[in-house]
C-alpha cells in the first residue's frame, strides 16, 4: 500500500466520520432540545421521564449504550435497511444521539436558568402558550448563551464516533487499523496521522462555534 | 460510605458481566475431535544456553525475566479464560518452548498483550524481547522488526454454523461475513469477494456471537484460530473449505539481533524435531495428522 492509497483510505475514513458525527449531530440537537424543553415544563410526568432518561443513559458508557443498539436492536427485530452496513450505521447513530443528547439537554438547561424570568413571564403576560414562550423567546436566547459549552459536547461528539469502529462502521479508526495491519513499519506515523485529521476536524468545528459565538453572543 | 461504596461495586460488577455475556461459556480445557485430550507438554529448560552476543537475550538473563508479547483473546492460540490470569494455547506453549531453549522456565516468562497496533512500537522500544502472537510475517513489518520461524503456516478459512451449506469461499456470495476491523482476513473479503457482505467487530467473540444468533452466516480468519473457537463451541460449529490464503507465522524480534535470530530458529527447529512441536498442536488446537510443519527460514 503506497502514500497515495494510504491518503485514499483516510480519506475515505474521515468521509466515515463526517457522515456519522452529521447526522448524530442533527439528531442529538433535535432530541436534546426537546429533553430541556421537558425538563422545564409544567407538567411532573414530562419532568420526570426526561430526568430518567438523562441519569440513565449519560451515566452509562458510551460503548455499552453502541452495544445495547448493535446488538439489541436486532434482538428485537429493529432493522432498518437490507444491509448490515446501513444497519451498523443507523444504530451507531441512535447510540451517538441518545448519548449525547443527555449532554445537550443538560447544557441547554443550563442556558434556560441564565434566561431572566421577566423574559417568561412578559411572554405569559402577552397571551403565549408554554410552547410558544419556550420556543420562541427562552429557546432561542438560551441557545446563543450555551454556544461555548455546546461546542465542548460537539467536538466531544465527534472524537465518541471513534466507538462506532468496533461496531462495524468504516470510519477514522478504521482506517487506521486497516493500514496498521498492512504497513507494520509505519504505526507510530499512521497513529500520529489519524490523530491529526481528529485534530483538524475538531479545530474546524471549533472555528465554526467561535464564529457563531461572535455573531450571536448575547450581552447581558 | 462504606455502604455506597459496596453497592456502587456491585452495580460496577454487573455491568462488566452484562457486557462480558457476549462470549459464551468458557471452556475447561481444549479438546481435539474426538475428545480425547492430549497431555499438556513439558519443556526441557536448556540450563546452558548462552546467546551472549544478542543484547536482548542478555538483558533479559541479567533480570532473569524474558518478557513475550501475546494474544489474550484469541482461543487456542493466545487466549486468557475468564478468572485465569495466565493466557494459554499454541502460540504460549510455542513461547514456552523457545523460552526454554533460550533457558528460562516458564515461570520466568512475563507475559504482555501485544495488540495489532502495538506489536512493532513495541519491539521497537524494548518494551517486548519477542512476540509470539499469530503475527504473519511480511515484507513491510520484516522493514521495521526481524523474524524467526515460521512456526506454523496459517490459511484463511471460514467457521460456519454446523448445519450451513456453506462450503467454501465461493459459496459467500450474497451470506454476511464478519472479521475483525482491519484485519488482513477483512481486507481479503472485501477485496477479493466482493459479492460477500462484510461485517467487522473490534474482537473475534463478538462475530461469534453474530454467528450464532444467524445475524452473520460465517466468520472469517486464520484457520487456527477459527479452529479454536470450534474447539470452545463444541458441536456448534465446523471449519470449511481449504484454507484460500497462507500467513506464515514468525515469532516477531528485536530488529538487528541476528544471534537472538538464530537461537530461536535453533529453537523451533529443535521443538519440530523431537516431538514438541506436536504435542503442543494436539494440546491446544486438536489432531495435527493433517498438519504440515513450515520449514524454518533462515533469511
Amino acid at each position: 500500500m503506497d502514500f497515495l492509497q494510504l491518503l485514499e483510505l483516510f480519506l475515505s475514513g474521515i468521509w466515515g466520520t463526517v457522515r456519522l458525527f452529521t447526522v448524530a449531530l442533527v439528531g442529538s440537537l433535535l432530541l436534546g432540545t426537546l429533553l430541556a424543553g421537558m425538563r422545564v415544563s409544567p407538567t411532573p410526568i414530562l419532568r420526570i421521564a426526561a430526568s430518567t432518561y438523562i441519569n440513565v443513559v449519560r451515566n452509562t458508557p458510551l460503548t455499552l449504550v453502541m452495544f445495547f443498539c448493535a446488538f439489541g436492536l436486532p434482538f428485537l427485530d429493529i432493522r432498518f435497511g437490507s444491509t448490515s452496513s446501513f444497519n451498523s450505521f443507523v444504530y451507531a447513530t441512535i447510540a451517538l444521539t441518545a448519548y449525547t443528547a443527555c449532554f445537550v439537554a443538560e447544557t441547554l438547561k443550563s442556558g434556560i436558568a441564565t434566561v431572566p424570568v421577566g423574559q417568561a413571564e412578559a411572554a405569559r403576560a402577552v397571551g403565549l402558550t408554554f410552547s410558544q414562550t419556550l420556543g420562541q423567546v427562552v429557546l432561542p436566547q438560551a441557545f446563543r448563551t450555551v454556544i461555548p459549552p455546546l461546542g465542548s459536547v460537539i467536538i466531544a461528539m465527534l472524537k465518541n464516533t471513534s466507538i462506532a469502529s468496533a461496531f462495524n462502521n468504516r470510519e477514522l479508526i478504521s482506517a487506521m487499523r486497516n493500514a496498521i495491519e498492512v504497513r507494520g513499519d509505519l504505526v507510530i506515523p499512521l497513529l500520529f496521522g489519524t490523530a491529526l485529521a481528529y485534530l483538524i476536524l475538531a479545530l474546524i468545528l471549533g472555528r465554526v462555534f467561535d464564529h457563531l459565538e461572535k455573531k450571536l453572543v448575547i450581552l447581558r | 460510605m462504606k455502604k455506597l461504596r459496596l453497592s456502587v461495586a456491585a452495580v460496577a460488577i454487573g455491568m462488566l458481566a452484562l457486557s462480558g455475556c457476549g462470549q459464551g461459556g468458557t471452556p475447561d480445557a481444549p479438546a481435539d475431535g474426538d475428545g480425547a485430550k492430549a497431555e499438556a507438554p513439558e519443556y526441557t529448560v536448556n540450563d546452558s544456553a548462552d546467546v551472549a552476543d544478542s543484547p536482548t537475550w542478555k538483558a533479559a538473563k541479567d533480570t532473569g525475566k524474558i518478557t513475550i508479547g501475546v494474544k489474550k483473546d484469541q482461543p487456542g492460540l493466545g487466549n486468557v479464560t475468564a478468572g485465569s490470569e495466565q493466557p494459554e494455547g499454541f502460540d504460549i506453549e510455542i513461547a514456552k518452548m523457545v523460552a526454554a531453549q533460550l533457558g528460562f522456565s516458564p515461570d520466568q516468562i512475563d507475559y504482555t498483550e501485544t495488540v495489532s497496533a502495538n506489536r512493532e512500537p513495541f519491539l521497537q522500544q524494548g518494551n517486548v524481547d519477542m512476540i509470539v502472537a499469530t503475527y504473519t510475517i511480511n515484507d513491510e513489518r520484516r522493514k521495521v522488526v526481524d523474524f524467526a520461524g515460521p512456526y506454523y503456516v496459517a490459511g484463511q478459512d471460514l467457521l460456519v454454523a454446523a448445519d450451513s451449506d456453506i462450503a467454501g469461499p465461493d459459496d459467500l456470495a450474497g451470506k454476511k461475513v464478519c472479521s475483525v476491523d482491519g484485519s488482513t482476513p477483512a481486507q481479503n473479503i472485501e477485496d477479493k469477494y466482493t459479492d460477500a457482505e462484510l461485517v467487522t467487530y473490534d474482537t473475534y467473540s463478538k462475530c461469534v456471537t453474530d454467528l450464532q444468533s444467524g445475524s452473520a452466516d460465517a466468520v472469517t480468519t486464520d484457520d487456527a484460530i477459527l479452529r479454536g473457537y470450534a474447539a470452545q463451541y463444541e458441536g456448534e460449529f465446523k471449519v470449511v473449505g481449504e484454507p484460500f490464503t497462507e500467513e506464515p507465522y514468525g515469532v516477531g524480534l528485536p530488529k538487528g539481533d541476528e544471534e537472538l535470530r538464530e537461537a530461536v530458529n535453533d529453537a523451533l527447529e529443535k521443538g519440530m524435531d523431537d516431538g514438541d512441536w506436536t504435542q503442543a498442536f494436539e494440546y491446544t488446537l486438536g489432531s495435527a495428522d493433517d498438519v504440515d510443519m513450515p520449514e524454518v527460514d533462515r533469511y
